[in-house]
């Protein structure tokens, strides 16, 4: 492929392997509605450990609720998602046995205002993990030392950049040890020039080899970077692919619209 | 014509330009600007011209002071009759309460204010220590220190208490009880369980449909015949808890409409951390929203505590109370007696309540983190 790279490096792949075995998170079946609004039919997705996966479509797919609902910020109707063997059901122990173990990143970074960015990265570490504030202070400065921002460590975020605000809210959710991060949307918000702070860190993410599901419209980063694309529409997988596939050959009427109209 | 153009030197940051000054010149702007301002500051001017000499004279220039005598303040020319105050300030202090026990409030009101400064300083340390003596040890103290009876303390019924004292033991007990119940009380209003929902919504919108008076009538005069022979309820307890729980519905609809301002993303980033539900609430929901409504908070404590003078009615002797009844003291029988009384009065209740606002400003700059853009 012949795509311009989105960082100024090449990507380090030596670590990207996709588990052959172990499952992440299994969607057999699942069907959520909004009130009458049918907005998730019939998904089936089966995620293996180690898989970099985004997932594309245009606006009102469902692809940010489909992820909502692998940590259950949105509940689902009919089916089952499970995720790292734990099946989510109405039951709060294994809604928060599941989240304890999925990092989420949001759009609009949703820090918590009120604390300085070491008590964002702490808070959970101490009171859901019952790690002492000690070490959780040092892991919190490992992370952020990692998204390149330890300086701002005693400052709030309403004092930080949004790039350097998703930088944290990533910090944030690494702090808990996570086993899947789900990305909903994380440059969406940002200026273009801040776009690339937060790819570059999602990349080395992928490069560890964590189990990555991103909502983006960074097709550079689902082109370098993912090895499985999905696409959405009217609440439905429309079509899934390998990148390489998936853009130079796209297969349904759908998905051809699509990408004429975000690739020029 | 060339459009192309390219800077060669970056210019550097100057300074903002001096804002002008000058007496004349403040005063023209803010005082005499347009002919309308002109003329509200002339107006203005007269009216202090007019109230505030006469005034003036009343409270300090013809009054008498304390060690003067009532026939001072029986002068046609007098003022206000301070040496009635200070002559009468002991009762309206402690009320009935016994002078030669006076040693026991005292004691009560040095603890409460050695525990609250450091507790309203934020830098002094040792802050979950401090708050557990005020709000946990203290008021077990108080009430060991002032009904007595134990530790070979002399028993005083709490018919014998009054005064500033009450008014700060009920202001007090229904400010730091209606908090955390009108915490409890909005956050079950929000609940997604019906039976918890339901229960809150009907306290809040029965003690709100409800006047203060009405409820301590209710607790003062009806709940004694709705309970069994013999039993009875100290009187100064039955108002405490209707007053409490009359400001903890207030306070209830205050904290709710913090909840309201919190952003779903804040509920979600904690939730997806794994918080559970109160440590969501207790850690990220409640101090933004409670910071959100200090003023309204403020608001309630202040309305309060001067609702705390309607305790009168039931027979109560709070400030208020006491200050009234000494008004058909004929030792001190004068034209300016009540009049002094109530002004009195009114600067009491002034210092506390303009205190409370001015720590709740305060407060607020302080917890200002920078998020507002």
């Amino acid at each position: 492929m012949t795509t311009e790279s989105i960082v100024d490096r090449s990507i380090d792949r030596s670590h990207m392997s996709v588990s052959q075995t172990e499952v992440a998170v299994e969607i057999i079946g699942m069907n959520k509605w909004f009130g009458d609004f049918h907005v998730l039919r019939d998904i089936d997705l089966k995620v293996m450990k180690g898989e970099r996966i985004v997932i594309a479509g245009p606006s009102g797919s469902g692809k940010s609720t489909l992820i909502r609902c692998i940590n259950r910020l949105e509940e689902h109707q009919k089916g089952q998602i499970i995720v790292n063997g734990t099946e989510l059901t109405s039951d709060l122990k294994r809604v928060d046995e599941v989240r304890r173990e999925v990092g989420m990143v949001f759009q609009h970074f949703n820090l918590f205002p009120h604390l300085t960015i070491m008590q964002n990265l702490t808070l959970a570490p101490i009171w859901v993990r019952g790690i002492p504030k000690a070490e959780a202070e040092q892991t919190a400065m490992k992370y952020l030392e990692r998204v390149r921002i330890p300086e701002q460590a005693h400052k709030f975020p309403g004092q930080l950049s949004g790039g350097q605000q998703q930088r944290v809210a990533i910090a944030r959710s690494l702090c808990m040890s996570p086993r899947i991060m789900l990305f909903d949307e994380p440059t969406s918000a940002l200026d273009p020039e801040m776009v690339k702070e937060v790819l570059e860190v999602m990349i080395s993410l992928a490069e560890e080899g964590m189990t990555m599901l991103c909502v983006t419209h960074e097709m550079g980063f689902a082109r370098q970077v993912a090895n499985r694309v999905i696409f959405m529409d009217q609440g439905q997988i429309i079509e899934q692919n390998e990148p390489e596939a998936f853009f130079s050959n796209p297969q349904h009427e759908r998905t051809k619209l699509f990408l004429s109209q975000i690739l020029h | 014509m060339a459009i192309s153009y390219v800077r060669t030197e970056i210019q550097q940051a100057q300074p903002a330009p001096q804002r002008a000054s000058g007496i004349a010149l403040w005063l023209r702007r803010n005082l005499f600007s347009t002919p309308t301002d002109t003329v509200l500051t002339l107006l203005g001017i007269a009216f202090l011209l007019w109230a505030v000499p006469p005034l003036f004279g009343f409270l300090f220039g013809n009054a008498v002071f304390p060690g003067g005598t009532v026939e001072q303040c029986r002068d046609p020319g007098a003022g206000a009759c301070w040496a009635y105050i200070g002559d009468r300030v002991n009762f309206f202090i402690y009320g009935f309460y016994p002078i030669d026990q006076y040693w026991r409030p005292n004691l009560v009101f040095a603890l409460a204010a050695l525990l609250l400064v450091p507790l309203a300083i934020p830098k002094v340390p040792f802050k979950v220590i401090n708050a557990i003596l005020f709000l946990v040890v203290l008021p077990v103290v108080t009430y060991v220190l002032l009904a007595g009876g134990s530790f070979g303390l002399r028993p005083v019924p709490t018919e014998q208490w009054g005064g500033l004292l009450v008014t700060l033991i009920i202001s007090s007990v229904a400010i730091i009880g209606s908090l955390p119940l009108g915490v409890l009380l909005a956050l079950g209003r929000q609940s997604k369980l019906p039976v918890i929902r339901t229960l809150c919504i009907s306290f809040i919108e029965l003690w709100r449909a409800v006047p203060l008076i009405t409820v301590l009538f209710m607790a003062s005069i009806m709940l004694p015949l709705f309970l069994p022979q013999g039993t009875s309820i100290d009187k100064l307890l039955r108002a405490l808890v209707g007053v409490t729980l009359f400001a903890s519905a207030y306070m209830a609809e205050v904290i709710r409409g913090g909840l309201q301002a919190i952003p779903r993303g804040q509920y979600e980033a904690a939730s997806a951390l794994g918080l559970g539900y109160w440590r969501r609430m207790g850690f990220i929901v409640l101090p933004q929203a409670l910071k959100h409504v200090i003023p309204g908070i403020v608001n309630n404590f202040i309305s309060l505590f001067k609702d705390t003078s309607l305790v009168s009615i039931v027979g109560i002797f709070d400030l208020l109370n006491t200050i009234q009844a000494a008004t058909s003291d004929t030792n001190w029988f004068s034209p300016t007696q009540a009049v002094t009384g109530y002004i009195f009065a009114a600067l009491i209740y002034w210092v506390f309540c303009f205190s409370m606002s001015r720590y709740s400003m305060f407060m607020e700059r302080r917890l200002n983190t920078g998020h507002k853009r």
